[in-house]
């Protein structure tokens, strides 16, 4: 196990310093200045400029300087918004994006796993038509379209919740459901079809021979069988709350990472772009580790270690 | 080795055909792989149906291509702008050039006098440009995005995982590391930041999807063919001296076809989404060219006043993306009967 882990967390970091070489060099080749109105700018003001940010240094140089700042928490500093340092305005702006994305996880899978059950008990009745349509239709809508339109029915005409902005709970709401409409309908696919095949098996004609309810087969024995599967989704759903993030906080304007991505990148702000990229990246390989340990621990019939190669 | 036993066709005698042994078999002429496929997916309604308006769609896309003049389909014309939609001879309220203004329907035909035989089947857009016209573009824009992706899913994604798995030890172990580092940028961000090195629009679009899309269906042919590896019909294949390429196109590809066809129905909403996302968020496809993502993202800004404008092209997106996961469930559960619940 150990020695997994080592292994493990050895790709990770190679992983990761992969991940940041080719983007310090695609940053490099990007067309475009940082500088909004270069044309209008002196020679020697440009000269100032690009030695403020260091960029008139040689590329292996910046390179170097920038992979021995990362080492430390230091990911340079944005040009977008002068003298702030990229890990503070990641720092100032996770909170907002961590609270939406584990909002709309819980939303997604708690929600998903009791539609996907209801499907799975009534099977081939209208229940289980009416959920699998809805999860058809909760995986094929566009987030950013369900976002519009909630924030404009629900929102706006209905009034029930704030149309936009970052305060309390409520302003939370439409956000955390455009957010968690997509994990939501792939965990009821998920559960539906696993609890099918667990309520066919010969553990549950038993728990059913002994007289217990049928919430109780459901409960105890159905569902934490079909539950574990799961745990492979998390992945998955952390890229697909990721995405959604840049254009759900965008329609919101919430301020949170992906808002900020989305505005680094239509100013060219390299140092930021760079940040969020190796935030998203270091966020979704611990987070595939994770899931993988969690995995072996809880299916015992899994080994981590033994895999071939 | 080298000798051969000399058989020449005399050597061989035909058995006189016992007609009797058929008499009594009771059984329809054998279905082939692909014929057994298509007749349990013709029992899916869904998929059947969606299969149906997915080649509609194609039809209507891209046969327009000649009737669409790309002038009318970029050029301004201010007086015909945010026209709502007009269908001569139907008159319900929201096809009859009405439009809900502060609770009342107003004919803005009327109001902005448009000359009588003119009209627009979805309306215009805040230019006056014809959204029928631009909607019907902008999935052309999507299904060559979507045929794209599934391009490359089938050419790097299929030779990479065969590759991968019949090779085997180091190679393997290096490009699975290869897959791993790819896969472990969520593929938005990779293609975002491709975007940003090439420049915006069509191309650049095609290139970064096809970049990020073909891993996991790398890693799936990967994981069958590991297993397909060990069958005796490729030790039989190996035995009698075929060449590697040779086994993997007689006989890995046929076997692994059906992951390959489910694989591919699941690339193909993503990639429509991915483009959709890219130019609604103002990344992609920029103006005055249009695409579904871009017709969204100008709708949206007036959603307020002039819903059908977001409405439209909304609808259009999501019925796509509807029919391409139906048909996609429905060809899984018509090549994989095994995972059929």
């Amino acid at each position: 196990m150990r020695k997994y882990l080592l292994k493990r967390v050895f790709y990770m970091v190679l992983t990761l310093f992969l991940v940041a070489t080719i983007t310090f060099f695609l940053m490099k080749l990007m067309p475009g200045t940082p500088y909004s109105n270069q044309e209008k700018m002196t020679p020697q003001q440009i000269r100032i400029m690009n030695e403020q940010y260091g960029l008139n240094k040689p590329v292996w140089l910046q390179y170097l300087i920038y992979l021995g700042g990362m080492l430390h928490g230091d990911l340079g500093t944005s040009f977008q918004y002068s003298n702030q340092p990229v890990s503070y305005l990641i720092s100032s702006r996770i909170g907002a994006s961590a609270q939406l994305g584990f909002q709309a996880m819980v939303f997604g899978v708690f929600f998903g796993i009791i539609i996907g059950s209801i499907a799975a008990i009534n099977r081939n009745t209208w229940i289980d038509t009416l959920c699998t349509i809805l999860s058809i239709i909760g995986k094929s809508v566009p987030n950013f379209v369900l976002a519009v339109l909630l924030q404009f029915y629900i929102a706006l005409k209905l009034g029930w919740f704030p149309i936009a902005d970052w305060g309390g709970f409520s302003y939370t709401v439409l956000p955390t459901i455009a957010l968690g409409v997509g994990p939501l309908a792939e965990t009821a696919r998920f559960i539906r079809t696993g609890m099918v095949d667990v309520l066919n098996s010969d553990y549950i004609e038993l728990a059913r021979a002994k007289g217990l309810t049928k919430f109780g087969i459901v409960y105890h024995h159905a569902l934490r069988n079909s539950l574990i599967p799961l745990v492979t989704l998390i992945g998955p759903y952390t890229v697909a709350l990721m995405t959604g993030s840049m254009v759900i906080e965008n329609i919101f304007s919430i301020p949170g990472i992906g808002e900020q991505f989305v505005k680094s990148i239509t100013t060219n702000d390299y140092p930021t772009i760079m940040g969020v990229t190796m935030l998203f990246s270091a966020g979704l390989v611990v987070v595939i580790l994770l899931t993988d340990i969690v995995y072996g621990i809880i299916d015992p019939r899994i080994r981590l270690s033994g895999n071939g190669d | 080795m080298e000798e051969k036993i000399k058989l020449s066709p005399d050597s061989f005698e035909a058995l006189p055909k016992a007609e009797e042994l058929d008499n009594e078999k009771i059984a329809a002429p054998p279905l082939t792989f692909v014929q057994d496929a298509w007749r349990r997916l013709k029992k899916n309604k869904g998929a059947f149906i969606s299969l149906w308006i997915i080649v509609l769609m194609m039809i209507i896309a891209f046969g327009s291509t000649p009737f669409i003049d790309h002038n009318s389909l970029v050029k301004s014309s201010p007086n015909y702008a945010n026209l709502p939609a007009k269908i001569p001879g139907i008159s319900i309220n929201g096809f009859n050039g009405k439009l809900k203004v502060s609770g009342q329907w107003v004919d803005e035909y009327k109001q902005n006098n448009i000359p009588s035989g003119k009209y627009f089947v979805l309306g215009t857009d805040y230019l006056g440009r014809s959204l029928a016209q631009r909607i019907i573009y902008g999935t052309k824009i999507s299904l060559i995005v979507a045929l794209v992706a599934t391009f490359f899913d089938l050419t790097i994604g299929v030779a990479y995982g065969i590759i991968s798995g019949w090779k085997g030890g180091r190679v393997d172990n290096v490009m699975q590391r290869i897959i791993e580092i790819i896969s472990s940028v969520p593929s938005l961000v990779i293609v975002v930041l491709m975007l940003l090195v090439l420049k915006p629009g069509m191309t650049s679009i095609i290139a970064a999807i096809a970049i990020s899309s073909w891993t996991t269906m790398a890693r799936m042919i990967r994981a069958e063919t590991l297993q397909l590896k060990s069958q005796e019909y490729v030790l039989a294949a190996r035995s009698l001296g075929e060449s590697a390429p040779k086994i993997a196109w007689k006989h890995l590809v046929p076997n692994l076809s059906s992951i390959i066809i489910i694989q591919t129905m699941y690339t193909i909403p993503t990639a429509i989404f991915f483009e959709a996302f890219l130019s609604f968020i103002g990344i992609g496809i920029s103006a005055p060219q249009t695409s579904l993502g871009v017709l969204l993202n100008d709708g949206q800004k007036n959603f307020q006043f002039l819903p059908y404008q977001m409405w439209y092209p909304a609808i259009v997106l999501c019925v796509l993306m509807i029919a391409f996961n139906l048909l996609g469930d429905g060809l899984r559960d018509a090549f994989d009967p095994k995972t059929r619940r």
